[in-house]
């Protein structure tokens, strides 16, 4: 009892923080969604969700592609490094991460002027007499930003599972008769379930609320959610935009609801929560 | 068993970084044969297993299945089974589901599946646990999902690293019956591993005993404990009196200041060897009774016997004994020629088999005051 009420004490900065940051500003977006301009009750903002489904499905779209690829690519990569030696498995790491500490800003720029008309894949292309081919402003850009941005958090969780796989459970796998693929099939895919759910979560999340990527690299033809409630606060339509901001809320939590099935059980592999 | 050999090591050499971990192997194990691996930790015994099961290549030297060599085949073609020191079973699955893997990834059908599933579950005494998660099993419940797992297969070699390390002595005990009967009952070859000497002796055909990545001797328990080919061997199973000694013709040994008759021959004349006296081997009389005289270190009480340090010729002996001996007592030591087995010097010579520093290691364990005497000055000093 005493041990419960220390521990409870230890906790007191992390509600209080938990409150003022989270549960608050969550209660201020449910209050701005639900009222007027002049602060009246209503329900229009509501209502005049049907325009913007458009961009909505258009954002989830996209951003389901991008997780695909990631896992896609990163799940080999993963199991690569997982099984490499020490000394590559903490080089290819550090490549893994590095990208993540320069800042998202200035990675999307980079990519803007390797993909433009006149940028430098058309140039090295034009030099070659091919092209130019039109890169930019296309839905594939920004599908292409989404997983160069967000990939590492796909690798990140499935290496971390993958590496606390037992070894001599694959071999007990080969032992009794089982083949490359099926070992593969059959004992490491089950076994990294859980990290392919975090993998999930941590890019299709952030991929489906981007605003930055789709205006820099879709320009104004893919407008995405983020970038519809980004117009929104800036033109101080700022109901509508807490609205808006309410139903990705309510999509990302079910999203993450649904992943959290899989990391339940493990919960080794629920690096998000 | 046959005659025939399914298992053929020639010549195994392993090295890692540099270091060889097992130095040539020879080895032959026949069908049906219970064979032992016996060694202190780091001989190598794990690495002669990987290197029948597939998982690791040998340096150079052949290995050999049923006749044909299956260097470099993959562990999953080869006909044998291997159950780990930690078990390895599948997590995510539940026990009939890891019994069953190995068949359906051979595609065995449905129905046939299910049959072989319930007989290996009914072998090991697992049923009613089918449906069970394997991290609600306990030790010894996942060792038998281990063994079903294996047998079901049906391999033709079962490797067992160390299976019954983890688990406590009662049950351990119970699991060397089982496995025994088991490995009789379906007439397979059994490749164990155990640092256990009891264990290596009560349950195998042939005890393979290894150092250093070398095979010290391959014989029946029975041959490996009356007839240690060196004094390593003589020293890891059972306890043993290992004395210097010169061999003056044959049948007549001369140690500890005296001349005995015994069996061993075939040596050159006054060759220098290493004499192996089993401590329950020895018979206490009154000192006018025998030449060999002893004076009595100590004496623990272990329930059926006594055991005895004592000092002949300046060099501690450990005798067992239901006679009743006294420390400082003077006795005399019969030893009939069958008692006493002759070996030649070998590396291991003088290094093994002399109780002088085991006695006073027993003495300040078996004190009870010994540790609280310390605490107590210690104490005492603090108050002072
Ligand atoms: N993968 C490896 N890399 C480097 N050295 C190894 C490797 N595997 C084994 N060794 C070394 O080889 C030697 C023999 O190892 P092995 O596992 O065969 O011993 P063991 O007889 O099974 O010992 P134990 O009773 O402790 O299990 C040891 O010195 C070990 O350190
Ligand atoms: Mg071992």
């Amino acid at each position: 009892m005493k041990k419960r009420f220390s521990s409870h004490l230890v906790g007191c900065p992390y509600y209080v923080w938990a409150a003022i940051f989270i549960v608050v500003p969550v209660l201020m977006v449910l209050y701005y969604s639900l009222t007027d301009a002049n602060g009246a009750f209503t329900l229009d903002n509501l209502k005049n969700l049907v325009g913007f489904s458009d961009t909505l499905v258009l954002s989830i779209w996209l951003g389901a592609i991008a997780t695909v690829i990631c896992l896609i690519i990163s799940y080999p990569m993963a199991y690569i490094l997982s099984r490499s030696g020490a000394n590559t498995q903490r080089t290819l790491l550090l490549l893994v991460m590095l990208p993540m500490w320069i800042n998202l800003l200035l990675r999307t720029y980079s990519w803007m002027t390797i993909l433009e008309d006149t940028g430098l894949i058309n140039t090295l292309l034009g030099k070659l007499g091919i092209g130019p081919i039109h890169m930019i402003n296309t839905s594939g850009a920004v599908v292409l930003g989404m997983v160069y941005n967000f990939m590492p958090y796909m690798i990140m969780p499935l290496y971390s599972i993958m590496t606390k796989i037992d070894k001599t459970t694959i071999e007990a796998a080969q032992d009794l008769g089982a083949s490359g693929l099926q070992v593969l099939g059959k004992v490491i895919f089950p076994l990294s379930v859980p990290g392919i759910a975090s993998g999930i979560t941590m890019v299709f999340v952030p991929s489906v609320s981007t605003f930055y990527i789709s205006q820099k690299l879709g320009g104004t033809g893919y407008t995405l959610i983020g970038d519809v409630i980004d117009n929104q606060f800036t033109n101080n339509a700022r109901n509508m935009g807490a609205t808006l901001s309410l139903v990705l809320m309510v999509l990302i939590l079910l999203c993450m609801a649904v992943m959290n099935q899989f990391t339940a059980e493990d919960d080794e592999g629920a690096i998000l929560v | 068993m046959t005659e025939k050999n399914i298992i053929d090591l020639k010549n195994i050499v392993v090295e890692y970084d540099g270091e060889q971990v097992l130095k040539g192997i020879d080895l032959s194990i026949k069908d049906g044969e219970f064979v032992t691996l016996l060694g202190p930790s780091g001989c190598g015994k794990t690495t002669t297993l990987r290197i029948v099961g597939g998982f690791v290549e040998p340096d150079s030297g052949d290995v050999f299945f049923d006749g044909k060599r299956i260097n470099g085949l993959q562990p999953y073609k080869r006909q044998v089974s291997t159950i780990f020191q930690r078990y390895a079973l599948f997590p995510h699955l539940n026990v009939y589901e890891n019994i069953a893997f190995g068949l359906r990834v051979n595609k065995v059908p449905e129905k046939e599946l299910q049959q072989r599933v319930r007989d290996a579950v009914e072998l090991v005494g697992l049923r009613g646990f089918e449906k069970r998660k394997i991290d609600t099993l306990s030790g010894g419940q996942q060792q038998r999902v281990a063994i079903a797992r294996s047998i079901v297969t049906r391999p033709k070699v079962l490797l067992l690293d160390e299976p019954l390390a983890a688990l406590d002595l009662k049950l351990r005990k119970d699991m060397q019956v089982e496995l025994k009967s088991i490995q009789q009952s379906l007439g397979i070859t059994f490749l164990f591993v155990t640092h256990d000497q009891e264990e290596a002796l009560s349950m195998s055909d042939t005890v393979v005993v290894m150092d250093k990545g070398v095979i010290q001797q391959i014989g029946t328990p029975q041959d490996i404990y009356n007839e240690p080919v060196n004094a390593f061997v003589a020293d890891f199973i059972g306890e043993s009196n290992i004395v210097d000694g010169v061999m003056l013709k044959d049948n007549l040994v001369r140690f500890a200041g005296q001349s005995i008759a015994c069996v061993d021959k075939g040596f050159g004349k006054n060759e220098p060897v290493d004499v192996v006296i089993r401590p329950e081997d020895i018979d206490v009389v009154r000192p006018d009774e025998s030449p060999l005289h002893g004076l009595v270190d100590s004496v623990t009480f272990k329930g059926v016997h006594y055991e005895a340090i004592v000092d002949v010729d300046g060099f501690k002996w450990m005798i067992q004994t239901t006679d009743v001996v006294r420390a400082g007592e003077e006795i005399g030591i019969l030893l009939n020629p069958d008692d006493i087995h002759v070996m030649k010097k070998s590396e291991y010579s003088g290094k093994f088999g002399d109780y002088s520093t085991f006695s006073e290691e027993m003495d300040l364990l078996s004190d009870p005051n010994y540790q609280e005497d310390a605490e107590e000055s210690v104490a005492a000093e603090a108050e002072e």
